[in-house]
């Protein structure tokens, strides 16, 4: 570990004093983050889940904190809009809940929704349990780094969100995270508390968006519970500002037979980093993971999956897709763990990437390890360019190369959103994919 | 229309072609046949420009211009089409999107107006009902989880809408049951016109049952050997292809 005084990023958040709650135990959780994260420092490359991720040029960054001016900044009308999807919308800008764009009237029976702002204001009590479980649970996984360590200390808004029982919800809900220009570079952070009861079904989507120019640093750290066979299909894309660097944590806790959908995009940031851990907590739960991340110019993009199948008949499906373009770098690792007595589990993850230039390079690095029995587990993990056999298919039928490059680059992203089920949202998320491709 | 003079190409350093002459002209049907390893795909790749095929020696030329000198994509715009013997499968492209990406990409490189998507659905909808192909096969991604026989079908339905001159077979029949085979053969025929040529690259003769070619000619060793009528293929059906290189077929 670093000298973590001497950074100047490390400094400039520790600057930051802790939110006023006026809440005893949040002050004490806060606080003890913060000494956590003040005596710890940031990872090196010499930690492991951080190998392939430099914090050496982040670190000698430093971000002002608090936008005082958050709640009246203007936000593009193209960053509201989201083709096929209405409903529920919660957004934040520089990680302040914006009422004033946020659509919360008329919920369905069954759903709460409140920005965590209000809840801690109005009644923090229930949240508790979860908030000190959360933190306690990341440290006990090794899952805690510094900025799952900084956000626990100041993240003073977010998303609450409870599905009751039984409650199937129509309309997704949207959570949009919207990076604006303010005074100085900014730092902010934002913590989501998801909970699905028993039997819930419910959709959201998540967006990481911007359009500023200015350099920012967000962490996010959201903890998504759901209930016993109940279903949960969470889309989330980034396509933040150039200058953004963004640190997600996103841990889900599936209880049995219950069903996770994953469908993640990457495209926008500058050093973005997404920790995702999925434990299978309940016999029969089932998760299905599919992903694309396309960094270029030279932007960082790091994934580090990792799933724990930690009861009998769990299953889980992975499908990623990287491609990088120029000076861009990716870097995915999947891991899987299959834990003593999960029998009869399920696991499979795949990782194919395609390089676009000679500039760019992506890491990927699979792992597995299975303690049960009768596990069923594959596993593979590949970097390389378009198949030629392909190439010369389209040329012979007139297609010339490059859009024949081009034809096969979409292609192979886009079939990572073949499953998901809203056509438009589909349609729009690959118009995404393809408006990030050269020409 | 093509020309083929003195070819001799290299696969991997290996000599595949050593001196092969063709003459195919317009309207016609020609037939090569062979055993295995004599250089059959070998002439169908190095017409179409595929990489790895090295032409050491000879000229092709194609309505008068230098066919070799081309691109893939520009050999396609200018009318040559081949029907690769193991179609390619292309996940996540669907089928109709494909042909129109092909079909107008080709109008492009010869300045002709690209088709907007209610001229190409009328286009392909004639073509389909010709070739009697489901209409099915278009929502398709390209190939993919395709029969044998539905991707030879999907070859000679796109060899339909892009209207080649010169169409290159490359065992188009192989793999396919006696069905299929009907199927495929008369969606060749169907297309058989005075403008267009075709060279069926095959390695048995029952193709020819269906497909009655003008020319029969015998390719052993990288060159022609033999050439003659559609009666040469069935001595050679009977005799087989052993005798060939020793003349007995003769």
């Amino acid at each position: 570990m670093t000298q973590p005084a001497t950074l100047p990023l490390v400094e400039s958040l520790l600057d930051a004093p802790l939110p006023a709650s006026g809440i005893a135990w949040l002050d004490a959780a806060r606080q003890e983050s913060r000494d956590a994260f003040a005596s710890a420092g940031l990872p090196d490359t010499r930690v492991e889940a951080w190998k392939y991720t430099a914090l050496r040029g982040l670190a000698q960054r430093r971000f002002a904190h608090g936008d005082a001016a958050a709640s009246s900044r203007a936000v593009a009308p193209s960053l509201l809009a989201l083709p096929g999807v209405e409903g529920a919308r919660l957004l934040f800008v520089n990680g302040v809940f914006r009422a004033d764009l946020s659509t919360l009237d008329a919920l369905p029976a069954g759903l709460t929704l409140q920005p965590l702002s209000r809840v801690l204001k109005d009644d923090a009590e229930p949240l508790r349990f979860a908030w000190s479980r959360s933190a306690t649970r990341a440290e006990a996984h090794g899952a805690a780094d510094a900025f799952a360590r900084i956000n626990a200390a100041s993240a003073a808004d977010g998303m609450v969100l409870r599905v009751a029982a039984r409650a199937t919800i129509a309309a997704p809900v949207q959570l949009v995270f919207i990076g604006a220009d303010g005074e100085g570079e900014l730092a902010w952070h934002a913590r989501n508390l998801i909970e699905l009861g028993e039997g819930a079904s419910f959709t959201l989507i998540e967006q990481h968006l911007g359009d500023g120019g200015q350099a920012q640093l967000a962490t996010f750290v959201s903890d998504i519970h759901v209930g016993a066979g109940a279903k949960l299909h969470h889309v989330t894309l980034q396509n933040a500002a150039s200058a953004a660097n963004l640190i997600r944590h996103s841990h889900l806790r599936l209880q049995a037979r219950s069903e996770a959908t994953l469908h993640v995009v990457e495209l926008g940031g500058a050093l973005v980093r997404h920790d995702l851990q999925v434990e299978l907590l309940g016999d029969g739960a089932k998760l299905h993971t599919r992903g694309v991340f396309m960094p270029h110019g030279r932007q960082h993009i790091d994934t580090q999956l990792a799933i724990r199948h930690q009861a009998l008949n769990t299953a889980s499906s992975s499908n990623w897709r990287g491609v990088a373009n120029d000076r861009a770098r990716g870097v995915f690792r999947g891991a899987i763990v299959v834990a003593p007595g999960a029998d009869g589990s399920d696991a499979s993850l795949s990782n194919k990437n395609l390089l676009l230039s000679a500039g760019a390079e992506i890491d990927t690095k699979p792992e597995l390890e299975i303690y049960a029995d009768e596990v069923q587990a594959a596993h593979g993990a590949t970097v390389g360019q378009l198949d030629e056999r392909s190439l010369f298919y389209l040329r012979s039928r007139g297609i010339p190369l490059a859009e024949a490059r081009a034809l096969l680059t979409a292609a192979f992203c886009r079939a990572m959103l073949d499953d998901l089920p809203n056509p438009e949202l589909r349609e729009h998320l690959a118009s995404l994919l393809i408006a990030q491709l050269p020409e | 229309m093509l020309i083929i003079e003195n070819l001799h190409a290299r696969v991997e350093g290996k000599e595949i072609l050593k001196g092969l002459s063709l003459t195919v002209n317009a309207g016609e049907v020609h037939a090569i046949m062979g055993p295995n390893g004599a250089g059959k795909s070998t002439l169908g790749n190095v017409l179409s420009g595929r990489d790895g095929y090295e032409v050491t020696a000879g000229t092709v030329s194609y309505n008068g211009i230098d066919l070799l000198a081309l691109e893939p994509e520009a050999r396609a715009a200018a009318g040559v089409f081949l029907a690769f013997q193991y179609p390619v499968e292309i996940p996540g492209v669907n089928n109709t999107y494909f042909l129109r990406a092909a079909l107008n990409a080709q109008r492009k490189q010869r300045g002709e107006k690209e088709l907007d998507s209610m001229a190409f659905l009328k286009l392909v909808r004639e073509k389909l009902k010709v070739m009697q192909i489901s209409d099915e096969l278009l929502h398709r991604a390209v190939n993919e989880g395709f029969s044998g026989g539905e991707k030879k079908r999907n070859e000679i339905f796109q060899m339909a809408v892009l209207e080649p001159q010169l169409a290159i077979l490359d065992e188009t029949d192989s793999g396919l049951d006696i069905d299929a085979l009907k199927q495929v053969a008369q969606g060749v025929n169907t297309l058989r016109s005075p403008g267009r040529a075709f060279l069926m690259i095959t390695h048995y003769q029952r193709l020819l049952d269906y497909v009655v070619p003008d020319f029969v000619h015998v390719l052993a060793d990288g060159r022609i050997v033999e050439s003659g009528d559609k009666s040469l293929a069935l001595r050679l059906e009977e005799q087989g292809y052993a005798g060939v290189r020793h003349g007995a077929v003769a």
